[in-house]
């Protein structure tokens, strides 16, 4: 698949969906429960005031992850919406 | 005659599942722990049409793995608890996420009832649920709910009553479609575990089966201890074979098809019919937690906490203190003076005062938090705050009770409740007494004025700075030591901002109220009596014809020390473990009356300034106190070096009476608040030696 980024280099505003999500054991885990799943589409919302964490959309509700949790999402860029 | 069922509630964080539980029970509480853990279990008593329901608030879980303490203790108390009925609360607007919990729900085999709640919200967005049918498609009874309003709570209890009643719930669950090659391997496993004795019905030996396959610790360890090997290695190779057939590991293969079952059913009985916008809470949110304002609003908000704790709360000290030495005043008129007077008076009297002093403290900050955290902005504060947080080791979190810490380190430490990971919030816990609170400013004032003049307000500063600075430093090694293992990520949700309702916020304040006064008052009160005996005895014949004046409650030890000669405190048990621990002390510069004075500290910082007093004799009544005062301490701690050391060592060595405490109710157990006690003492110590050492080697003695 071309064009496979990493989360964390998105910026707010674009729309994503995720092809895979690295690491292991309990973050991996509570992603997944969290709906973080492949095929997932995710907005950006915004970069907190010191550009970490971040939040996103995903199904529907808001959730908050760190930057270097977000290093270990690989998604596919869909389209940007700029404000 | 009326009947008894037991009924859990289960459902996310933030799905107003404490809502729709203050709403059944009311003021029929009671907070608890779980059996050896320190997660908060709540009871209650509903009623209605005559059948009374003991209800279970479960903790709030995302899901029912065996990653977190919450989680674990939810499912153990479905399985072993057994409760009639379990009552699943699902925010109706984030129908697909609060779904996910129900699906494993379905599999532990918990006969359910689900509560559609803030169902209101869900339309006002323009979502049309057809919840017969997906209730239909489920097998699960459903009830739209608005739990902050009463509505629908009644239709609720009905159904959970009426399907406890007709006792077919569990018979019309479906099984989870996972496709045929997980189903098969699910199947493999089941029939190894039916094989083995004594492992339970149908439905849990299939949740077992399932739970193998993603490699659960918890059933793990369960089938271990039972000696199931064949099925441990029936459900090793499982695993292998899934994770051949789909390239993925048998966790997110299960989890993905039972969000595909969720979707599924969802996109035949929702809809919306709005287009998505930005809603009003995306539009408050972007002002909150803004790039520039952000910071800005935060800040007020800290204010507006920090202020209200300890400034508003200051007033209802006062009365209580007050009322305090009111009722000592008329008992030192109405009974004759003894022994039991005095106990009354400076003992019991000085340690009820004692803990109700804490009490507005803990109401209006609980207060504060409460509305902060139903508001959602609770969230936002940790988003905001995680990467200097994150930084220092710590949770987004874990910034407000450290911040409370400079007011008073109680109510702070109590407020570490809304830190989720146990490894984050007893880190909070332990660094927390290193936040200097605002009883050990007056000594700060007294010694400082003393020795540094006009640069006492700087050496005071350097003190604040010299805690938060040990605090990152503690933290790191802690950190890297007691609390080794994977971080819980930072993996939050944001809820939608929502304006709390007046009985939910009263309910949550007069929970951490109740939990002080119940929990801790008798023990804080218990080792009150046992300070003041050590402070009063043995005692002098003199001693008992003076008229001992009643004083402030919380420095009431003091006041009974005050009543007594210098001479005579030698020679109480105080006294002589002061002498006792002065060859400890003596290596940091500090002499008797300091370390009689810091032992003292013990029951409230503050006192150690009124056990000077007593020390060096200075009578109250004198016009020249403060003269007295100061010379006793430039005679006593002789140089400034001294004077820096021994305030050192007050903003370090052991947390208060109460802190301790707290301590010890809030991470569970005397072992942490022993450990706390303990490491402060040497890090007060060890610092202390360095600064009063290094001086003298500088020369600056």
């Amino acid at each position: 698949m071309d064009n496979i980024i990493r989360l964390s280099s998105c910026q707010e505003g674009d729309r994503v969906r995720i092809r895979k999500v690295e690491g292991e054991g309990i973050f991996k885990r509570r992603l997944q429960e969290m709906g973080m799943l492949k095929g997932a589409e995710i907005f950006i919302q915004k970069y907190a005031p010191l550009r970490d964490p971040m939040e996103l959309v995903i199904k529907g509700y808001h959730l908050s992850i760190r930057v270097e949790e977000a290093e270990k999402i690989l998604v596919q860029p869909l389209q940007r919406v700029r404000y | 005659m009326s009947s008894k069922y037991t009924i859990a509630l289960a459902g996310n964080p933030n799905s107003g599942k404490t809502t729709i539980f203050n709403h059944l029970t009311g003021s029929r509480q009671k907070v608890g722990n779980w059996g050896g853990v320190t997660v908060e279990k709540k009871e209650g008593i509903a009623r209605f049409n005559g059948v009374e329901l003991n209800v279970i608030d479960l903790p709030g879980t995302y899901s029912l793995s065996a990653y977190s303490l919450e989680e674990v203790i939810a499912r153990d108390y479905i399985v072993e608890g057994k409760p009639d009925m379990v009552v699943h609360v699902v925010d109706s607007g984030n129908l697909e996420r609060n779904l996910y919990l129900t699906t494993q729900l379905i599999e532990l085999g918990a006969p359910l009832v689900i509560a559609l709640n803030m169902f209101d919200e869900a339309q006002n967005k323009g979502l049309e649920v057809d919840y017969p049918l997906l209730s239909k498609l489920l097998g699960i009874p459903m009830v739209p709910t608005v739990g902050h309003r009463g509505k629908g709570i009644d239709k609720l209890m009905e159904t959970v009553v009426k399907t406890i009643e007709t006792n077919d719930s569990r018979s019309r669950y479906l099984q989870l479609p996972y496709g045929q090659e997980v189903e098969d391997e699910i199947n493999d496993i089941h029939k190894l575990i039916q094989a083995t004795n004594g492992l339970g019905d149908q439905y849990f030996t299939r949740w077992l089966a399932v739970k193998l396959l993603e490699n659960d610790s918890v059933v793990t360890k369960r089938l271990e201890l039972v000696g199931a090997k064949s099925v441990l290695k029936q459900a090793e190779t499982s695993r292998e074979h899934i994770e051949e057939i789909f390239d993925d590991d048998s966790e997110t293969v299960l989890t993905d098809r039972r969000y595909g079952f969720i979707a599924g059913a969802l996109r035949e009985t929702t809809r919306m019919s709005k287009e998505q916008r930005q809603t009003l809470s995306d539009q408050i949110d972007n002002v909150l937690t803004n790039r520039l304002l952000g910071f800005p609003v935060f800040f007020v908000f800290m204010w507006l906490l920090f202020h209200m704790t300890f400034l508003l709360g200051a007033y209802p000290q006062d009365w209580i203190e007050t009322g305090v030495n009111w009722l000592s005043n008329v008992l030192v008129v109405v009974m004759p003076q003894s022994l039991l007077q005095d106990l009354i008076v400076d003992g019991i009297l000085g340690g009820v005062g004692g803990v109700l002093v804490f009490l507005p403290q803990i109401m209006i900050l609980f207060l504060g938090i409460s509305v902060l955290e139903d508001t959602g902005y609770m969230a936002r504060a940790a988003f905001i705050m995680d990467k200097v947080m994150h930084t220092l080791g710590l949770h987004g979190k874990s910034f407000i009770p450290l911040l409370m810490g400079f007011g008073c380190n109680v109510p702070a430490i109590m407020a570490t409740r809304t830190l989720e990971s146990r490894r984050d919030r007893l880190l909070t816990i332990l660094i927390n007494p290193l936040m200097s609170c605002s009883a050990r400013l007056p000594i700060y004032v007294l010694v400082a004025g003393t020795f540094f003049g006009a640069a006492a307000g700087n050496v005071i500063f350097s003190l604040y700075l010299l805690g938060i600075a040990l605090a990152v430093g503690v933290g790191q090694i802690f950190r890297h030591s007691l609390f080794r293992g994977e971080a819980a990520p930072f993996v939050m949700e944001l809820p939608p901002y929502r304006i709390p309702t007046m009985k939910s916020t009263l309910i949550h304040m007069w929970d951490k109220g109740s939990i002080y006064l119940k929990k801790m008052g008798g023990v804080i009160l218990a080792f009150s009596i046992i300070i003041w005996f050590l402070g009063a005895f043995p005692r002098e014949q003199t001693l008992l014809e003076n008229n001992l004046p009643p004083g402030d409650t919380v420095s009431q030890l003091a006041v009974s020390l005050d009543a007594d000669q210098p001479h005579h405190l030698e020679n109480t048990y105080i006294g002589k473990i002061g002498y006792f621990i002065v060859p400890v002390l003596r290596p940091l510069g500090f002499d008797w009356q300091m370390s009689v004075a810091l032992l003292t500290g013990f029951v409230a910082k503050e006192v150690v300034v009124s056990t000077m007093g007593v020390l060096y004799g200075v009578d109250e009544a004198s016009v020249d106190e403060e003269t007295a005062m100061t010379d006793g301490l430039r005679r006593s701690m002789k140089s400034p070096l001294i004077a820096y050391a021994f305030l050192v060592f007050v903003l370090l060595y052991t947390p208060c009476l109460v802190t301790v405490i707290t301590i010890r109710r809030e991470a569970g157990g005397w072992k942490w608040a022993a450990f706390a006690v303990g490491y402060e003492l040497l890090l007060a110590w060890g610092v202390a030696f360095v600064i009063y050492r290094g001086g003298l080697l500088l020369s600056l003695g």
